[in-house]
């Protein structure tokens, strides 16, 4: 018998369904985004789409053009394990995008501190996370050591403000 | 041949072998597990108190079965290098 | 050394509280083990064949001795009272129990000391130089570099899940004495001709399934820029590197397969988006990490010379005892390898009186050394000989560093789930025939011989001038033998010699290896790997398999 550890692979397991059921978790002012989000594909290939999902193997830069008819990239997290869509927000906010970005799929309550700090301003969790463990987790940090998508002063400011 | 069920408790650890109606931390306690066997394992990975259920193989005895595999005798005996900190059911040479 | 501020500690507390709570969260079976797995994993602990195994981060190996005390207070509190040093400068405890967890967090924490990503997917304990801030041949000490890095990856929001897991290392001398080459980053800090520090940077290295010498991606990257080039590096592998395959996962095989040319444009490119953000740490806070590795107050006009008019202190010095860049200090190495010992561990009473050593002798300092060892980098030449027979009383003090007898091995299948084969009786089995004549070892002289239990490669065969790999024969342990190999600045690769053996037959092997050498060699100061380097593996094969 073995404890795989950290020795998982992590790929192969199909993406959730497609769906466009509103965020369970959203820390924005403004309404939420309620219509179609296209694949990446048919977003590039002109269609009249406001929102777009990012696969974990599709490049986020590809965006970088259309930010002005963007309003949410949703990004998948078909495994929890598989980080490539912390990269793809970062991408993003260091791009300059404003527009909501949301972590969809297996999405679990101990991510969400990390997804918030590269940019993640909405959740659709596969199931529903506690909203005290959420404000815990995301209460938990009162410093961080790097700079991120979310503005926090990184503690070497900090030390020579 | 005979097959065994062990795994690890959740809170301590410990390695663990089904005794029939709980777990004892001794091989020598151990029970056959025959055709029940797949329904109790099914309940025990629902119930994720313990981890890593699995069957082993072993041959000999109830009360002295022992492991087919190294690994299983490790797990059973103690590391072969700490002889003071073996198990007690079976001996570091049996590995 | 580095110390705390009220940052630190309160992200480690924070750290701390966090872990309790997914603790509390799994008992009570909030999540399941296989979401709470990972959680544990990024705290170093694992569930390993007896119990749990949790990793303890000693950052770039260095230790004070309060911290070596309490690492003596876990092992006797919470475990069987002993400690295993592993070849990344960490130390493990073979029995913990999760119920237990917690309070071991908090008593580590008052010490500041973690068990922060010293497993899973994430960059784990940044590593260094034994010897930096004592050795003659540094342009620097390298740690306050290894600081900036730790506090830069810990808790990295983009770089928690990567592929896999990912190893750095940072050296400042032209020594390694780091196995830069096989880490999956490693850094040489050096001054370019204009008199710039910066680091050279190598990439893709590592040992495991597939081992690989790394490749420099960048021949100076400025010292002040380091961190956003790493955040570039880590940016492409995460983004890039393979998740289909496990054992293909590392960044080493993204390097090979893009190739260095197109990696390294990659990463350019990536870094030219990343450098205008303001990633990298400000001068000021360089210049207040520097400042606690300052050298001790050494005192200046101690004597510079050594009685060595007892034989066996003599023995020892000559072969534990290192120079130091102050005159009258010397660097001390510890060995934990002696007569039938198991390398790497110490009971908590040994560490008890290193950390009372550290104290008197050395400027409250210890290191850990990837070949399982301790160092006390700064002790008064005149205090030496009080110091070895303090050390000798622990059985402490044996005179083999370098030598057959300081073996390098894991844990191997007496303790760890992914082991084909046990390692230790092997390196207990070797060291055996050599133990009783430490003239006979000296007269072998440098041989590293490493001993890994499974292909993952934690015992360093690779790097071995005799490496050893356990591996499964059909349900029988089996060890196949390589030669050839280096972790030091001539890095190179052992390669396997010919069909394996049982557990006997691997002893004996290794013997007809070792007198083969000793007729072969070109004078008594060739070394075995350069004996094997000038005559190559053929008649090494002949001599075990004829």
């Amino acid at each position: 018998m073995r404890d795989n550890q950290d020795q998982i692979a992590v790929s192969g397991a199909p993406s959730p369904a497609l769906d466009d059921t509103p965020a369970r978790l959203r820390f924005r002012d403004d309404a939420p985004f309620e219509s179609p989000i296209a694949p990446l594909a048919d977003f590039l290939a002109g269609g009249n789409f406001a929102a777009v999902r990012i696969e974990p193997g599709e490049d986020a830069r590809e965006l970088v053009p259309h930010f002005d008819r963007l309003k949410l990239v949703e990004i998948a997290f078909p495994k929890f394990r598989d980080g490539r869509g912390y990269s793809s927000a970062a991408v993003l906010r260091q791009a300059g995008f404003t527009g909501e970005i949301r972590a969809a799929g297996d999405v679990l309550v101990d991510q969400i501190g990390f997804m918030r700090r590269v940019g993640f301003d909405s959740f659709a969790p596969n199931k529903p996370l506690d909203p005290k463990v959420v404000k815990a987790t995301l209460d938990r940090y009162p410093y961080v050591y790097m700079k991120a998508a979310d503005g926090k002063v990184p503690v070497w400011a900090l030390r020579h403000g | 041949m005979p097959r065994i069920l062990t795994g690890n408790r959740l809170e301590t650890g410990d390695v663990l072998w089904w005794h029939g109606r709980c777990w004892s931390t001794q091989i020598k306690d151990a029970v056959e597990i025959g055709a029940e066997g797949e329904a109790l394992l099914a309940s025990l990975i629902a119930a994720e108190r313990i981890n890593d259920p699995t069957f082993i193989e072993v041959t000999g005895e109830p009360g002295a079965f022992v492991p087919t595999t190294t690994r299983e005798r490790v797990r059973a005996s103690g590391p072969s290098v700490r002889a003071d900190l073996a198990r007690g059911s079976l001996s570091v040479e049996a590995i | 050394m580095y110390r705390y501020d009220q940052y630190d500690q309160a992200i480690v507390d924070a750290r701390v509280a966090e872990f309790k709570d997914q603790v509390g969260r799994r008992l009570r079976n909030e999540i399941t083990e296989d979401q709470f797995k990972p959680l544990r994993l990024m705290n170093g602990l694992y569930l390993q064949l007896h119990a749990y195994m949790l990793r303890v981060a000693i950052p770039y190996g260095t230790l004070s001795g309060t911290q070596m005390r309490m690492l003596a207070h876990i092992a006797r509190t919470y475990d069987r009272d002993y400690g295993h040093f592993t070849t990344r400068q960490n130390i493990q405890y073979n029995w913990i129990k999760l119920e237990q967890f917690s309070d071991l967090l908090d008593d580590l924490s008052k010490v500041e000391m973690h068990a922060f990503q010293t497993s899973g997917n994430c960059i784990r304990n940044i590593s260094s130089d034994q010897f930096a801030g004592a050795a003659a041949d540094e342009i620097a000490d390298p740690r306050p570099y290894a600081e900036l890095l730790r506090q830069w990856s810990t808790l990295h929001p983009e770089f928690s899940f990567l592929p896999r897991k990912f190893k750095i290392a940072v050296i400042a001398s032209d020594s390694d004495r780091a196995a830069i080459q096989l880490h999956d980053i490693g850094l040489q800090l050096y001054r370019n001709a204009d008199g710039v520090t910066g680091f050279r940077v190598y990439v893709g290295g590592g040992m495991g399934r597939t081992p690989i010498i790394g490749k420099v991606v960048r021949e100076f990257i400025p010292v002040g820029q380091f961190l956003s080039y790493s955040e570039a590096i880590l940016r492409v592998y995460n983004r890039h590197g393979r998740r289909d395959n496990i054992y293909k996962a590392r960044i080493k095989i993204l390097v090979t397969e893009l190739g260095i040319e197109e990696f390294t444009r990659q990463v350019e490119a990536e870094w030219a988006t990343l450098e205008p953000l303001g990633l990298d740490a400000p001068q000021a806070e360089y210049d207040r990490i520097i400042a606690q590795f300052a050298d001790p107050a050494y005192e200046i006009g101690a004597p510079d010379t050594i009685d060595l008019s007892d034989p066996d202190f003599k023995l020892w010095v000559d072969q534990n005892v290192h120079a130091h860049k102050q005159p009258g200090y010397a660097i001390a190495t510890i060995s934990l390898k002696p007569k039938s010992g198991i390398p790497g561990d110490a009971s908590s009473a040994q560490m008890d009186v290193i950390a009372d050593l550290a104290e008197k002798y050395a400027h409250d300092e210890i290191r850990v050394t990837h070949s399982q060892n301790l160092v006390l980098a700064h002790v008064r030449k005149v205090d030496l000989y009080a110091m070895w027979q303090a050390l000798a009383a622990a059985d402490l003090a044996t005179p083999n560093l370098d030598l057959v007898t300081d073996i390098i091995a894991c844990p191997g299948m007496d303790y760890c789930t992914l082991a084909n084969a046990r390692s230790i009786p092997i390196a207990q089995k070797i060291a055996a025939k050599f133990e009783n004549s430490i003239s006979e070892q000296r007269d072998i002289g440098e041989l590293k011989i490493k001993v890994s239990g499974c292909i993952n490669g934690c015992g360093h065969h690779h790097a071995g001038h005799i490496g050893i790999l356990g591996v499964d024969k059909k349900g029988e342990e089996a060890y196949q033998l390589l030669l050839g190999g280096s972790g030091a600045e001539d890095a190179s690769l052992a390669k396997i010699l010919g069909p394996g053996f049982d557990e006997n037959g691997i002893i004996d092997a290794v013997d007809k290896l070792i007198a083969f050498y000793r007729s072969a060699r070109s004078a008594p100061t060739e070394r075995f790997l350069d004996t094997y380097r000038r005559l190559g593996a053929a008649p090494f094969k002949e001599a075990v398999y004829a």
